[in-house]
């Protein structure tokens, strides 16, 4: 009996080894410390061309990330990609007058979301719109737009 | 050339017949009155012999392949002078793919080809049929114990497999290599997803789990009760599952990656 008591508590230890190992994959290697999920608001921004920003790319202020891209898709009046941006209750003092910018992260890094905060004293509520906006720097329209200026220059 | 025929199609119905005997018996052994108290303890027993005595060979083999992707994704990524990024191909490569697939492989020959090898016995010696005699079913004493006992200890391990690793990788990039270790886990951290990369990895490994299982369990029960008979049977249960958790892994991938 003592040796079957022995193996259940081998077994035991064995279960308990494998959550403890998921635990470190889930906090340690896939960073999920952010539980408070849901105290996130939501505002909108209209681009005129997204470049290849992705869902779930960061939205930072000053560098800082302060939420990230929920949705994307394209208004079928206007033509422009309508970003859902998903931001942390705790950042709810973004001026009205902000502006979004699609910004890439090193030189062939993923594309993110930068906002340069306005000077209003109206701040951005659940389901407001930026109405400021910058489109992502394409590399090839900055190459070709060098090219035919340095031709004209000839 | 009708003979070859024949034979074509012959094999064709053999190999339906087995899928519908293996089924058949999965079914049978697994979908009835669950009976805890016996079960229970049955599978606990199971579980040690199945995941435990498999922990070594996890642990080691998950300790070695972390340091070796560790140096080559170092050696690779240096050239381009982005040696930051290891934590995060590290982690990436061993949460999606390698944890849940060598696990399946290394247990599909540690404990695999046990469980074919002691059924197949346990037939050859007539004991599965003298159950039988006492009115006691097989399938649910012996078969459905060992089924559910993998199905428990392949995530286990293969969990155990990508921590064990990963930390192989990070002794080899941050603490030989000399990867700074604040960029290794900050990259790691931001660029790994739990839904996505680590619950899918789980998810492919209790698959994996699933199907080795399974094809070890029917081959032991299939297996023609000689000597000779049982070699095969554990050969034919390594090299199948072997192959299945190749091929099912490109197929969960490809579903996973499609967004399912």
């Amino acid at each position: 009996m003592s040796k079957k008591r022995g193996m259940e508590l081998m077994v035991g230890l064995f279960m308990i080894a494998g959550f403890l190992a998921f635990a470190v994959l889930a906090i340690k290697v896939s960073g999920l410390t952010d539980f408070h999920n849901g105290a996130t608001f939501v505002v909108e921004a209209n681009f005129t061309n997204i470049g290849d920003l992705k869902e779930r790319a960061p939205v930072t202020i000053a560098g800082v990330n302060i939420g990230r891209v929920r949705s994307i898709h394209l208004d079928p009046k206007t033509y422009k990609a309508v970003v859902t941006l998903e931001i942390n209750k705790s950042n709810d003092n973004i001026p009205v007058d902000s502006t979004a910018n699609i910004f890439t992260a090193g030189l062939l890094g993923a594309n993110y979301i930068s906002i340069n905060p306005g000077f209003d004293d109206q701040f951005l509520k659940n389901g407001d719109v930026i109405e400021n906006t910058n489109q992502a720097l394409i590399l090839q329209n900055i190459i070709g737009q060098i090219m035919f200026s340095l031709k004209n220059k000839k | 050339m009708i003979e070859r025929i024949v034979n074509l199609g012959r094999v064709g119905i053999r190999i339906c017949e087995n899928v519908g005997r293996s089924g058949w018996m999965l079914l049978n052994s697994i979908a009835r009155k669950p009976d805890f108290k016996h079960g229970f303890s049955a599978t606990v027993e199971q579980v040690f012999n199945e995941g435990i005595l498999s922990l070594i060979i996890i642990i080691v083999s998950g300790l070695f392949i972390g340091m070796v992707v560790g140096l080559q994704g170092y050696n690779t990524l240096e050239k381009f002078g982005t040696t930051q990024a290891l934590g995060q191909l590290l982690a990436l490569s061993i949460t999606r793919e390698l944890g849940p697939v060598v696990t399946a492989l290394l247990f599909a020959g540690r404990a695999g080809s046990a469980l074919t090898a002691e059924i197949g016995l346990m037939k050859a010696t007539e004991q599965l049929s003298s159950m039988e005699m006492m009115a006691v079913d097989p399938l649910h004493r012996v078969i459905a114990p060992r089924f559910w006992a993998g199905v428990i200890s392949m995530p286990v391990l293969a969990t155990i497999f990508s921590a064990v690793a990963i930390y192989g990788g990070f002794l080899v990039g941050v603490k030989w290599l000399g990867v700074d270790s604040g960029a290794f886990w900050s990259g790691m951290q931001s660029n790994v997803d739990f839904r996505i990369d680590v619950v899918n990895g789980i998810i492919k490994s209790i698959v994996f789990g699933v199907v080795v299982t399974w094809i070890a369990v029917y081959q032991g029960y299939d297996s023609v009760p000689t000597s000779e008979g049982i070699s095969r049977a554990t050969t034919r249960s390594v090299v199948y599952s072997s192959l299945a958790v190749l091929g099912l892994d490109f197929l969960l991938t490809a579903m996973m990656l499609g967004g399912w």
